[in-house]
């Protein structure tokens, strides 16, 4: 989520997922923009009070079993049939459609491979992490028991202080971009 | 919101908030080693080394110092392969097909049985590795160009199959164990003091810091990721079993082979997550996470699969009778009669007979019977894959070139090293990183936590 700079962002820490989870619909409601919540584990419901869109991460892997189906037609085909073609067991060497029931368990395993690896190197491209990364959690109780809701400032300060802590914040901060 | 029927006994035990499970995930890691821990270790330490110096004379001498023979040309070393990747699919099992059943009892086991599938699934490539010969030609098992022109890869043979089957479903497992590892090595980051492991864990992590954006896609790729993994490891067994029966080989050749192999593969690998979990529960003292609960669910697959088993065995002698075909009908009276006779009974009794016992209550929330039981399955499923490999080989067509099989201290030696190779990964995985899944643990704690269970029943929900 873009940050626009010359923002001030006030960091809420809570201490519970469900008070967090209402923390975060009393803070939309007032029509507040929430830049991140941190969290140790994922908080179910947690995208809709957001207003999260869906992710596309699983048509990312149905494409990439495409491609791997493909590669296993091609790999097959290229090597059984055009180049190299063998008589082996009186199998049909010449047609590949003929030969296929043979290539089933290779054009399975392909399919699945490229799914499952390509679309975890999506994930980590797309979450911008990898070996090394400073972390991305500014506070390292997040990863703990404690939830963290970033807010941008919009407005008084005191207001969104105030609703901050009455909705269960238990630490409050402020941070300039 | 977080409310599950008070019928349903606690998955995690004890007072228990967040903040606890966070401790007692990260204390193996943080604490010194028990001194179990150690004998443990260093006993699978000598094992290992035991069998690298086993593997290193097979590949200096050739494989001739193996107990095989002209009629018996495939036994120990293939045994142990089958008998290793059946280890392996229990992992699996536990981690996708029970997160896609929505089973909330897997997450305090998967992430150890899914340690145990990629651990075993190294042990099993060892073999095939080594009985080549030559084994600085493996590379001959992948479709790359060589120096032979376009000499390819047969596609047509199951032993291929093979090759394709294993290096995704070792692959597959490792990325979906590591993604499900990454908010957990974070947890340890997060409270390492001293800077080397901090920096250890800040590489292990990839940085992760739960955000809401990625625990979103984190939980998709999960789904995915089991989706993908519950058709690939039932496809690894039946490709496993295919070794053996596209053959024509009196007692390999049966369509049965591929769901028999399945059930016998999800038997075993259960047996061995009970093995590993009881110890692991108790030198890292996990009772409450790993509870009487789990090791009767586990119990109770076991003696279901044992079960299914058990019919496979009889399908296939039945068939066997009703082919008519008296080369099919020696072979299985020659199993049972013959002069490996020992091993077709202690197959069957530690199988068949032994998981029937898992219908007492009494016996299959017992630790100690159970332990007890997971290494007799074990034993049994060993002895599976014997019976079926050298007793279907030893007498063939020829009564002239029937012969019997008999190990070298080699071909012990190369089994034992990989149990304690197994072991020596094992044990330094339950050191080093989070044996349980704490990031995904946690989000069960309020409906499955023993206190919020009671907090709710006191409610009157």
């Amino acid at each position: 989520m873009a940050t626009n700079h010359n923002t001030t962002i006030i960091s809420a820490l809570f201490d519970d997922d469900d008070v967090l989870l209402k923390g975060v619909k009393d803070v939309k409601a007032k029509g507040y923009n929430i830049n991140e919540v941190y969290s140790p584990f994922p908080v179910h419901g947690l995208d809709h009070a957001l207003g999260l869109k869906g992710t596309r991460i699983a048509i990312a892997a149905f494409m990439y079993g495409c491609l791997g189906l493909t590669t296993a037609i091609s790999l097959t085909y290229g090597m059984m049939i055009v180049d190299w073609p063998m008589n082996i067991g009186g199998k049909p060497s010449f047609s590949w459609g003929e030969n296929l029931p043979a290539f089933i368990p290779i054009m399975f395993e392909l399919t699945v491979f490229f799914a499952a690896h390509l679309m975890v190197w999506t994930f980590f491209i797309r979450n911008d992490i990898y070996p090394g990364r400073k972390a991305q959690n500014p506070d390292p109780r997040t990863t703990d028991d404690k939830f963290l809701m970033e807010v941008e400032l919009k407005g008084e300060k005191e207001e969104l202080m105030s609703l901050l802590r009455d909705s269960g914040a238990i630490e409050i901060s402020e941070t300039h971009n | 919101m977080h409310y599950e029927a008070p019928i349903r006994t606690p998955l995690i035990t004890g007072e228990k908030s967040y903040h606890d499970i966070t401790v007692d995930v990260a204390r193996p890691v943080e604490s010194k080693a028990p001194r179990s821990w150690w004998i443990v270790f260093t006993l699978s330490l000598i094992a290992f080394l035991w069998g690298v110096g086993c593997i290193l004379y097979t590949i200096g001498v050739g494989i001739g110092v193996w107990g095989l023979n002209n009629t018996v040309d495939w036994a120990w070393d293939i045994t142990n392969f089958v008998w290793w990747v059946g280890i392996g699919h229990a992992g699996t099992l536990i981690s996708a097909v029970l997160l896609l059943f929505r089973q909330k009892w897997r997450m305090s086991i998967n992430r150890s049985a899914e340690a145990m599938t990629i651990f075993s699934v190294i042990q099993a490539a060892l073999f095939p590795g080594i009985h080549m010969g030559r084994i600085w030609q493996a590379y001959y098992v992948f479709p790359i160009p060589n120096q032979f022109g376009s000499l390819w890869v047969n596609f047509n043979s199951p032993l291929l199959w093979d090759v394709f089957a294993i290096s995704t479903y070792f692959s597959v497992s490792v990325v979906f164990w590591y993604v499900g590892l990454i908010p957990d090595f974070a947890m340890i980051r997060d409270r390492a003091v001293r800077p080397v492991t901090k920096h250890i864990y800040k590489i292990l992590s990839f940085g992760w810091g739960g955000k809401a954006k990625h625990w979103q896609r984190f939980e998709e790729v999960s789904l995915v990721l089991a989706g993908l993994a519950t058709p690939l490891v039932l496809s690894v067994h039946t490709i496993v079993s295919m070794d053996f029966a596209t053959s024509v080989i009196p007692g390999w050749h049966t369509t049965i082979f591929p769901p028999y192999f399945v059930a016998g593969a999800i038997f075993s690998g259960f047996a061995m997550v009970q093995t590993l979990l009881i110890i692991v529960r108790k030198m890292f003292k996990m009772e409450d996470y790993i509870t009487i609960e789990h090791i009767e669910m586990m119990n109770i697959v076991i003696m279901l699969t044992g079960s299914i088993v058990g019919v496979a065995y009889i399908t296939e002698l039945f068939i066997a009778w009703y082919s008519g075909v008296e080369y099919e009908q020696y072979a299985f009276l020659n199993r049972a009669t013959g002069p490996y006779w020992w091993a077709y009974w202690s197959m069957m009794t530690c199988n068949v007979f032994s998981p029937q016992f898992m219908w007492f209550k009494k016996l299959r929330t017992s630790i100690m019977f159970t332990f007890f039981i997971s290494i007799v399955v074990n034993i049994g499923m060993w002895f599976e894959r014997f019976v079926i490999i050298v007793t279907s080989l030893h007498r063939d067509y020829l009564p002239s070139s029937w012969s019997m099989f008999s190990p070298t201290f080699v071909d012990i030696g190369i089994f034992i090293g990989t149990i304690g190779f197994f072991f020596v990964l094992f044990l330094l995985y339950a050191r080093t990183f989070p044996v349980i899944a704490q990031a995904e643990l946690k989000t069960i704690l309020k409906s499955s936590g023993e206190n919020f269970k009671k907090l709710h029943d006191k409610d009157g929900h």
